[in-house]
């Protein structure tokens, strides 16, 4: 992928298969961890889900690119390359799951390293997730150090009502403009491809 | 800085609009293949396309959303066009250019776009 922000479209998507009713989308940055060195920062992606959960065997094999669960076709390479892609910059992956519950998935990336994927436009991701997942409630949390902004669309739909869809063409523009301008505020007037870019 | 306030506002607009509009039951379909094949193929910049024609034009009775891998990985980008009462359209190999081709002939003036269909691209 040319983008970390469209492997978490991509994997996202397995939430929603699995049914979800709640996805947390976490993306934090760390520059100013004493373990690091200087001009050195980890970004860690978290997706968590509440949706149906993997068995033990599924888990183990989650990683495998010739494992899937679909019918159409007989190779599933969401998670393997989104793990290849953190290991590739001395990162780490992690994947949790229990049946019933959901399933939290983790990984962090080192982006001083020369195969760090640019993390691209995570605004749109949220934001096109939202507008085609209206039914689903979206947490997006983005940090970095101890600055940070959320996006709840539970907290909008207690405004919207019942009777107004987070995808109406309005309440997408104040989602949108609302990312942008906090994004901005979080990172010091830069857009959201220069600082991971 | 956008708040709540203001969605409050959006909301009691959208409520009246959408006492006079009522339920869609023949809206048009956009979807388009978001699984991994899909992405990775450029399926993003295609959606976002779409959304933004479609806004600009101000067409209301339009939904577009997402759908898996449909098995044609090749192809990718694939949108899928569905509009009541008339058979599925397949578009393949999307760019946003021809997304923006694809809503001012085909959804707004129901001509389908043969030459992105994937009968003359297979």
């Amino acid at each position: 992928m040319r983008e970390l922000s469209l492997n978490v479209m991509d994997i996202v998507q397995n939430s929603v298969t699995a049914k979800a009713t709640f996805i947390e989308i976490i993306v934090k940055e760390i520059t100013n961890d004493s373990l690091l060195s200087i001009n050195d920062s980890l970004l860690s992606i978290i997706i968590k889900d509440n949706g149906c959960g993997m068995s033990e065997k599924q888990l183990k094999n989650v990683t495998d690119p010739f494992f899937t669960t679909r019918t159409t076709r007989s190779v599933g390479l969401g998670i393997p390359l989104f793990k290849m892609e953190a290991e590739q910059t001395g990162g780490s992956f992690s994947i949790d799951s229990e049946i019933g519950l959901g399933t939290t998935l983790k990984a962090n990336f080192v982006t001083s390293h020369l195969d760090m994927t640019p993390l691209g436009n995570i605004n749109s991701t949220v934001s096109i997730l939202i507008r085609c997942n209206p039914d689903i409630d979206f947490l997006y949390r983005r940090s970095i150090d101890d600055k940070s902004f959320d996006l709840d669309t539970k907290e909008l739909r207690q405004v919207l009502g019942n009777d107004v869809p987070l995808n109406s063409s309005e309440v997408m523009q104040w989602i949108d403009e609302y990312l942008k301008e906090q994004t901005q505020n979080l990172i010091g007037g830069k857009d959201n491809n220069e600082i991971i870019g | 800085m956008k708040s709540l306030a203001e969605l409050q506002a959006i909301r009691d607009k959208a409520k009246q609009q959408m006492n006079m509009r009522g339920e869609q039951p023949d809206a048009i379909r956009v979807l388009v293949g978001m699984a991994t094949c899909g992405i990775a193929a450029g399926a993003k910049p295609v959606l976002n396309a779409f959304v933004e024609e479609a806004a600009k034009r101000n067409l209301q009775n339009v939904i577009i959303t997402q759908t898996g891998c449909i098995g044609i990985c090749q192809f990718e980008p694939v949108v899928e066009i569905e509009i009541p009462g008339q058979d599925k359209v397949t578009y393949v190999k999307m760019t946003p250019e021809k997304a923006v081709r694809i809503v001012n002939d085909h959804l707004v003036n129901n001509n389908v776009v043969t030459e992105y269909t994937i009968g003359a691209n297979s």
